[in-house]
């Protein structure tokens, strides 16, 4: 289907569906129960989810297939997000053409980046995005936000004001990002006994453009542009002396990522129309370096795994406090219930960022390929205990994918 | 000219502290062939222990004053720190003024011993796989120090004084013959400065005149030859990331008063650190020294009047704009040896 | 004559001077070895050829024209295909790709941006690369990680890899070191059967006297960066300037 091979259709329909379906999956307690503080069918919190598996699809095609560790995309979502609200506030509402103005800005940034950075690989071209990186922050923090001259309206933030001229902007129109009209916060909701369900206008767009983009992503790795940019990762020693220059490669790879970035970003204004230096910062790319590897990097599906990953528990860990826990382990012993809570508590709430780096580190030592490798092995684990030789003649054949 | 030597004066404490880390994340580099994102989290902790100590010296037991009474006019409660009745009033209050100097020896087997703990326990596994892996796992580890340290000391940033007698300014100029009010310098920079040189001269005499320097240098230019040798270089690397570690520790100890410790300081440092070592030039010591004094006073000047009238904000951008043009015009940077991280 | 002529060819490094005044003259559809004693200087002559080094003097022409100052690309895309003295191949491909991207760079050149399409769809491309896979007698290892193979077959699908882009140059930089015998002997066959087969013309850089034997047609022994003698085979055997210089090594 749509010139795929089975295996591929068949990641393509799961990821449709889990997309399509994410308000009631998400969504799996009733609202009035104990158990909805782990629902995480909101809107702006599926928005997150999709946009950031958006993000991290993209910059998987540049690191999980070239092997090219960047630490400078967030300021391609940064740049995605400006364009896009500046549109708002020039010309009107519509998302359609701020985010096509998101997607070309940051191509053309990452173009000028990329044809810098490229010039050198390893860890010299991770410092040099880094710096880079750090550069735009610092642009979009202060330098490009004076008097004479603002582009970013700095600490603020870049958002819509009502002096804005939005030149295509009618009364008819929703006063908020729309598409055609149709208002990014129309969300109608469905009451099914105890559950209930958000079904949000932004969130199925963003769907329908992670699906897309999904594909997209599914056609690049199977193409013969793909296999060259595994190659790089490989040998590039050989890819030179076969004829191939691996400079236009590479940063082809990284224009892409780039403007997967930017349209991240501006998918991000879209839903909220405002536009913040602090996204562009160094460790907003270790962010989405981070979903990657959680996910399983140079896998297809991996990114979009590791980025719901990491924004689910995110919500959740975030929201769970010591009244919680006290919740939760009411049934031990008073003293043993005080131990737990103890122990448990430097984990939750703003403890989070604790909990990721640990969860990172653990995974970059131990379990290298992600959440992709870790499922692989546990199937190859069952399938050992139920069949045997049959497994471990499976195991030798497996594509390493 | 004065103004002149006042910029160059102000990109010293800066240039001092990017230059101790720089030369931290340059042993590493060069004898472990590992790139530390964990570094700047030395650094922070190093910063730490001086709060760390102080709160230890300060701590108090409450006692109560029946002479005197409170504004609702119950007997006063007075705080004694515990130092104080140990070693009388005068020494004790002088020990807590001095608790930022104290630290740099209360830090040194602290970081070493953090140093030896990260490198057998972590980094040793990581010498055989990619760069990339040794950038994520150090990355992930400077975020959960980071997190630790955030988790114990708060968010916000902790005043760590210098001593009394070293707060203030000094008028430099009229000591070395300008007029007086001319240049006027805080004396902790001076001392910051000084104390930088100091522990920068240690590290260089230490390498060129001990054997274990030697071997330490040796092993920088051409690991597997000696290796051959059939010394035992994996054993010396391990020390050589304790002293990384301790000169970052100290680096980050000294320079709370100039700067309140937060967590996140290390980070900051962090990424301009690897700015400099790639401007001195990948694996060499005296470029990262240099490239560390010199990016510190190019941000001084970057960041005086005439320079951000004439283009705002050019103290926030010259350090990167600078490594982009060195690096691409020189890519091995100012100071790099051929053969190091090339193509 | 000939399809690659190097002409007063000179390289120092530093003070050290690795090749000074180099004469060659490979003739089409010949196999040339050259030989010579450690430090001769044949992997530094090899580097100028493949544009890894520039000389500070003299030519290299490949089929009338210059390849100096041109990208190791660039050169292959002229048509000279090097292998390496370690199988320099695509380590974390499979087989069956390691030999599609050398086909694809020669149909499609240094760069092109054929994203969508899929590799399916690219049944020519395929087809050639099966049926190199067939004569190098690997097609049944298809699927396998590069990596995973035995050094020989690495070798094999190196050569492969450079034959399938159809090179009028093929250039072997001690294709032999480090193998055991039962290898070196098959490379031999492997190496007598291509140039039977094939209009090629093979440079070949060589330690082992015997591979040099069995293939060569004419001989250049280098010695400290000159050289010595050019001649067929059976005049090499005897020639006392190369015992010399050989001797003078072993010494």
């Amino acid at each position: 289907m749509l010139g795929l091979d089975k295996k591929d259709t068949t990641l393509l329909i799961i990821v449709a569906l889990l997309t399509l379906g994410a308000p009631f999956i998400l969504n799996p307690f009733p609202a009035d129960s104990a158990m909805a503080q782990f629902n995480a069918g909101y809107p702006d919190l599926m928005q997150r989810f999709v946009i950031f598996g958006i993000f991290a699809i993209g910059f998987n095609i540049l690191f999980g297939l070239t092997g090219y560790l960047s630490f400078g995309h967030a300021a391609f979502l940064g740049v995605g997000s400006y364009s896009a609200v500046w549109i708002f506030k020039l010309f009107t509402y519509n998302v359609l053409p701020a985010v096509a103005l998101s997607v070309v800005v940051a191509g053309l940034f990452s173009l000028l980046m990329g044809f810098v950075s490229l010039r050198r690989s390893g860890i010299y071209f991770s410092i040099l995005t880094l710096a880079f990186a750090q550069m735009s922050f610092a642009l979009a923090y202060s330098v490009l936000s004076n008097p004479r001259f603002n582009l970013t309206n700095g600490e603020t933030g870049l958002q819509v004001y009502a002096d804005d001229p939005q030149l295509f902007h009618s009364d008819r129109l929703p006063d908020l990002p729309h598409l055609f009209g149709l208002s990014m916060r129309a969300t109608y909701r469905l009451d099914l006994g105890g559950w209930s369900f958000d079904f949000n206008a932004g969130y199925y767009l963003c769907a329908v453009v992670l699906m897309a983009v999904f594909y997209l992503a599914i056609r690049i790795f199977r193409s013969p542009f793909g296999m060259m940019l595994r190659a790089v990762k490989s040998n590039q020693q050989r890819m030179n002396y076969t004829g191939l220059n691996t400079r236009p490669y590479t940063l082809a790879a990284f224009v892409i990522s780039g403007m997967y970035a930017g349209l991240a970003g501006g998918l991000m204004a879209a839903m909220d129309p405002l536009a913040g230096a602090e996204r562009m910062q160094w460790t907003a790319s270790g962010e989405v370096v981070l979903m990657t590897i959680l996910g399983g990097t140079g896998t297809l599906i991996g990114p979009v795994l590791g980025a719901g990953f990491i924004k689910y528990f995110e919500n959740i860990f975030s929201k769970i406090n010591d009244n919680v826990l006290h919740g939760w382990f009411g049934f031990l012993p008073d003293g043993l219930e005080d131990a737990m809570v103890f122990l448990v508590h430097p984990f939750i709430g703003k403890g989070w960022h604790l909990t990721l780096g640990i969860l990172f580190m653990l995974v970059v030592i131990f379990l290298p390929g992600g959440l992709v490798e870790g499922g692989q092995r546990l199937g190859r684990w069952i399938r050992r205990r139920r069949g045997g030789k049959d497994g471990e003649a499976q195991r030798k054949t497996e594509p390493a994918e | 000219m004065d103004a002149f030597l006042l910029q160059i004066l102000n990109g010293l404490d800066k240039g001092s502290a990017y230059a101790l880390i720089a030369l931290g994340l340059t042993l590493i580099f060069g004898t472990l062939g590992v790139v530390n994102f964990a570094h700047g989290a030395l650094f922070m902790i190093g910063a730490f222990c001086a709060v760390t100590l102080q709160r230890l010296f300060t701590l108090s037991f409450e006692t109560i004053d029946p002479t005197r009474t409170d504004f609702l006019g119950n007997p006063m409660k007075v705080k004694t720190p515990y130092i104080e009745s140990w070693f009388g009033p005068d020494i004790g209050a002088a020990i807590i003024d001095w608790s930022v100097p104290l630290a740099v020896l209360f830090s040194i087997p602290i970081m070493l011993g953090i140093g030896y703990a990260m490198e057998r326990g972590l980094i040793k596994h990581f010498y055989k796989r990619p760069h990339a892996d040794q950038i994520l796992v150090t990355f992930g580890l400077a975020i959960v120090l980071q997190e630790v340290v955030k988790y114990f000391f708060g968010a916000n940033p902790i005043q760590t004084p210098a001593p009394a007698a070293l707060r203030g300014s000094v008028d430099l100029g009229q000591m070395i013959g300008f007029q007086a009010n001319a240049i006027i310098y805080p004396i902790w920079r001076l001392v910051y400065f000084f104390f930088a040189a100091g522990v920068i001269a240690a590290v260089f005499a230490f390498l060129q005149f001990t054997t274990f320097g030697m071997v330490v240098r040796a092993g920088m230019a051409d690991r597997e030859t000696v290796g051959l040798l059939g010394i035992n270089i994996d054993r010396r690397f391990t020390i050589m990331f304790g002293i990384a570690a301790a000169v970052a520790g100290l680096a980050g100890v000294m320079y709370g008063p100039l700067n309140p410790p937060n967590y996140h300081m290390g980070m900051d440092f962090l990424v301009l650190s690897f700015v400099v070592v790639v401007v001195g030039g990948m694996g060499s010591l005296p470029g990262a020294v240099l490239a560390g004094f010199l990016l510190g006073v190019l941000e001084s000047f970057a960041s005086t009047t005439w320079a951000t009238t004439t283009i705002p904000g050019i103290n926030q951008i010259i350090i990167y704009l600078v490594a982009i043009i060195i690096l691409l015009t020189r890519p091995r940077g100012l100071m790099g040896r051929k053969g190091v991280m090339e193509d | 004559m000939g399809i690659l002529e190097v002409k007063n060819v000179s390289k120092n490094f530093g003070g050290l001077k690795a090749l000074s005044d180099v004469n060659l003259n490979v003739r089409e559809n010949t196999v040339h070895a050259i030989i010579g004693p450690n430090g001769a200087g044949k992997s530094t002559l090899l580097n100028c050829l493949v544009g890894k080094l520039i000389p500070d003097t003299g030519s290299v022409m490949f089929d009338g024209q210059s390849v100096l100052g041109r990208k190791p690309f660039e050169i292959n895309q002229m048509g000279i295909s090097r292998v390496f003295q370690t199988p320099e191949i695509f380590g974390d491909l499979t087989v069956m790709e390691n030999m599609l991207i050398p086909i694809f760079a020669r149909r499609d050149g240094a760069f092109r941006m054929h994203a969508i399409e899929s590799i399916r769809n690219e049944a020519g491309v395929i087809e050639q690369a099966e049926k190199m896979l067939i004569d190098m007698n690997m097609i049944d290892k298809r699927h396998m990680h590069a990596a995973s193979m035995s050094r020989g077959d690495k070798r094999r699908l190196e050569i492969g890899m450079c034959l399938s882009q159809e090179p009028r140059l093929l250039l072997l930089d001690e294709p032999t070191a480090g193998m055991a015998r039962a290898d070196t002997n098959n490379t031999i066959d492997l190496l007598k059967q291509i140039k039977a087969e094939r209009d090629i013309t093979i440079a070949i850089i060589e330690h082992d006297m015997h591979v040099v034997f069995s293939l060569a047609d004419r001989i250049t022994v280098l010695a400290q960066g000159t050289p010595l003698v050019e001649d067929e085979p059976q005049n090499i055997r005897g020639n006392p300037k190369v015992r010399e210089a050989y001797l003078g090594e072993t010494a």
